[in-house]
């Protein structure tokens, strides 16, 4: 059993997931840039006191499961969504929806993946896979951050959507319910919401940690890093805060590119060059993540070690933070004109 | 960034697939670029599995010399923390943590070292000696 479904390579799996579910639903228009701006993926945390593998606990997009969870919303699409106490009922209810011709997205642990690279294979549980097809006792998979097609049997499958741990998945499946009636006034209303909400979350949520003045956090933190680690640890610091940024699935750096390519995709459907113009402050803060990562490979690579390099790298960051929120405001300034 | 600076370095990815990279063409539009890796991105994983081996072997020293436990090894060999493998196990974090110590290690009935031989994806007797071949980590 094989649903005719279309698999779209894209640069983040959530991202991935909702285009290719919702084009499926029957939304053409919809594109990696739009669903990720419409559902505000554009992000910066850091959590304190918190580590994960060790290193710092940072993330550069919002949570797992609401980009999907705001696009479909803002695109007025119900979405089916359940979690399972039993592996029996999990692997029923998905083998239901695929006999009734659904592509159907789960949510799954990375660590007993088979098809990732070994080295990439932490225990990370917000993956995202759509599941459309079953040919014997193998699951045909599309995962958004593979060139093609893939598969995994069902003990593999049923591994991955019952991993264990933080964000363990439970199971969950969704999927969006086709759509009946969709038009342009909608998508534009919707990357009108979508940039507020972003604008809102970078900018005024309380506190040091979140939005740009969690960048401005991170940066002190980097002052104080080779005084409080040595330089040994707090190369390893750097090492997981590059790896948060630039990993796949995860692009901290390349998030701010999307963002950029959400504005300029904007700008066909809602004719106001300030999208435009902005875009470009986004695409020259990407850029500038790029070049903090290259100077925290520098001290990770143990070939800069001065105070001064972790100064720069600091620095770094507090332009990124002028930056955004620059940014942010320009567009909180925009006037729709509806 | 413009297409033409996506690095196209040697990776893990290698094999496997590539990352889509957006980026701007010549026109100042934006467009996705396969990048088959980055240079910056693939020693900062190398730098970390680099640390996890280095604590592997550490940990192993300090179970042969009595003061943790296997189940700490392994349970740093499947880069978990104490509460992922209570997650697995199904023992509360507390009862891993006693686990951790290698006078309550002994003391464990076969039942439960079978429980965490099998999260370890190893034999009893592995858990006990360690006896694992390191290429593999």
């Amino acid at each position: 059993m094989k649903i005719n479904f279309n698999h779209i390579q894209t640069a983040h799996c959530e991202n991935g997931v909702t285009v290719n579910l919702l084009q499926h639903a029957g939304i053409p228009q919809i594109t990696e840039p739009l669903a990720f701006g419409i559902g505000s993926g554009l992000f910066y945390i850091h959590i304190p006191f918190l580590k994960v593998n060790n290193g710092p606990a940072i993330s550069f997009r919002t949570m797992p499961g609401l980009i999907f969870k705001r696009t479909c919303k803002a695109l007025q699409i119900p979405v089916v969504r359940q979690k399972f106490r039993s592996k029996e009922e999990a692997q029923r209810v998905l083998d239901n929806c695929l006999k009734n011709g659904q592509p159907t997205g789960c949510q799954v642990g990375v660590y007993y993946l088979t098809y990732f690279p070994k080295e990439y294979r932490f225990h990370f549980n917000a993956h995202n896979i759509i599941v459309f097809g079953k040919e014997e006792d193998n699951y045909l998979i599309s995962d958004p951050v593979m060139e093609d097609f893939t598969t995994l049997s069902s003990y593999e499958l049923e591994r991955v959507r019952f991993a264990k741990g933080m964000l363990a998945p439970k199971g969950q499946l969704y999927y969006p319910k086709a759509t009946k009636s969709f038009d342009e006034k909608l998508l534009q209303f919707a990357i009108q919401s979508g940039i507020k909400r972003n604008v809102r979350d970078m900018l005024y949520i309380p506190g040091n940690v979140a939005g740009v003045s969690g960048i401005n956090y991170t940066a002190n933190k980097i002052r104080k890093l080779r005084d409080k680690l040595g330089v040994k640890q707090a190369g390893l610091y750097l090492a997981q805060l590059v790896r948060m940024q630039e990993e796949i699935g995860t692009g901290g750096g390349g998030f701010r590119f999307i963002y950029a390519a959400f504005l300029q995709q904007a700008h066909q459907f809602i004719a106001n060059d300030d999208l435009l113009k902005i875009s470009e402050q986004f695409t020259q803060s990407g850029d500038l993540w790029r070049s903090a990562a290259v100077q925290a490979s520098g001290i990770y690579k143990g070939r800069i070690t001065a105070q001064s390099d972790f100064n720069e790298m600091a620095n770094y960051l507090d332009e990124i933070a002028m930056l955004e929120k620059n940014a942010f405001k320009n567009l909180s300034q925009i006037k729709w004109n509806n | 960034m413009k297409k033409n600076n996506i690095p196209q370095d040697k990776s893990a990815l290698e094999n496997y697939t590539k990352d889509i990279c957006y980026a701007l063409d010549e026109k100042g539009n934006y467009t996705t670029v396969a990048s088959s890796g980055w240079e910056v991105k693939s020693t900062a994983l190398d730098v970390t599995w680099n640390e996890i081996k280095e604590r592997i072997s550490n940990i192993k020293n300090k179970v042969i010399e009595g003061e943790v436990s296997p189940i700490l090894f392994f349970m740093e060999v499947k880069l978990m923390d104490i509460k992922t493998l209570a997650a697995y196990t199904g023992f509360w974090s507390w009862q891993v943590k006693k686990h951790l110590k290698p006078a309550n290690f002994k003391k464990l009935s076969e039942k439960k070292l079978q429980k965490y031989a099998s999260v370890f994806e190893v034999s009893v007797e592995t858990l006990k000696t360690m006896e694992l071949d390191e290429n593999k980590l």
